[in-house]
């Protein structure tokens, strides 16, 4: 694990890189996430960051919820998501993290949950060939047969219609072709797994070089703003 | 909602310079062509047959008898790549897809001027 942020997939575009070719992007939106909590080696065993993106109604958060909430003093949040290593360690409870943790030409790991498909057959499941459609072979599209009649069973892992999508993926190595902060949007070359609205976690790339812990105080916006956005959480939640 | 911002995402991407041409026109093309650390601009000439997609992605066909050969190319039309367009001819075509004159010989693929 190292350093992330969590966002919901916009939908793809293309835009133009520096040599004048078209690149295809998605573009994903993470509005600043929440550092909730900080799990430390003596509390609970662990060192990781718990952040909390997107806000949701008061009225939707129970009261367990909120009381945590009030010690990062922010809105409910609708989704709570944690991240180990110590590039992000340096931030503390409260702390926004926007966007710009990452730079462009960075590689990253994007996580998400994949669009469910229903029940499928094993051709477009498991990428099998189907039997020939004509000659009267009288056998298009099944799955084979069920393997040696010595075990009298089916053996485990047989490769069989049944439910496909909605799975975590995770896709390694894609490219950060431009961060937005104005609008906190990331653009990532290629797709990523997911429908629109989908939330995703952006990660820095296992495969890529390792990056140092990151100083939070690179990565204020503006002092006023941070203050502005407290002052207004906190009539919120009055 | 966010189909509006992918829109605004790519507008600053989109240019304003090219003049207004369509399918039965005739156009010059200036492409840049990048040799190692030198750069150098090729003209490509010929009836503009098709243009499509759009937004960003949006590209034009240009088809030019070269030596007694159809060649075909196709460029997006906001890449930078292009250094400019120039519109010599208005053609008058009745189609969008200029796909048949492919099949015609050069009479027969004559177009009547646009006024």
């Amino acid at each position: 694990m190292a350093k992330g942020i969590l966002g919901t997939k916009l939908g793809m575009t293309q835009i133009f890189n520096d040599e004048g070719r078209l690149v295809p992007v998605t573009v994903v939106s993470c509005d600043p996430n929440v550092v909730l909590q900080k799990k430390t080696m003596e509390n609970d065993g662990y060192e990781a960051l718990q952040l909390g993106f997107k806000d949701k109604r008061v009225k939707l958060a129970n009261k367990p919820e909120l009381g945590h909430l009030a010690k990062s003093n922010s809105q409910p949040k609708r989704y709570l998501k944690e991240m180990a290593g110590s590039e992000l360690y340096n931030f503390e409870v409260g702390q926004e993290i926007r966007v710009n943790i990452f730079e462009e030409g960075e590689i990253i790991d994007v996580t998400g949950t994949s669009k469910g498909k229903g029940f499928q057959g094993s051709i477009k499941r498991h990428n099998q060939s189907r039997g020939p459609m004509a000659h009267g072979s009288r056998y298009h599209r099944r799955p084979g047969s069920m393997g040696s009649i010595d075990p009298n069973h089916v053996r485990k892992g047989k490769k069989l219609p049944g439910h496909m999508g909605v799975q975590t993926v995770t896709i390694q190595n894609l490219e950060i072709v431009k961060v937005d902060l104005e609008r906190n949007l990331l653009l990532i070359k290629g797709g990523i797994p997911g429908p629109k609205k989908g939330l995703v976690v952006v990660k820095h790339g296992v495969k890529a070089a390792k990056v140092e812990p990151l100083d939070p105080n690179n990565f204020i916006v503006s002092k006023e703003e941070t203050q502005v956005n407290n002052a207004a959480t906190e009539e919120s939640v009055e | 909602m966010s189909q509006q911002l992918l829109k605004e995402l790519t507008q600053s991407y989109e240019r304003t310079d090219i003049p207004a041409f369509r399918a039965g026109d005739n156009v010059r093309v200036f492409i840049k062509i990048k040799e190692g650390n030198r750069e150098r601009i090729q003209i490509f000439e010929g009836l503009c047959i098709k243009r499509q997609n759009g937004g960003i992605a949006e590209t034009f066909t240009v088809r030019k008898i070269s030596y007694g050969i159809g060649v075909e190319k196709t460029f997006p039309i906001h890449s930078p790549l292009v250094e400019k367009v120039e519109l010599l001819r208005r053609g008058k075509v009745r189609r969008a897809r200029l796909h048949y004159i492919r099949g015609l010989s050069t009479k027969a693929a004559r177009i009547k001027e646009r006024r």
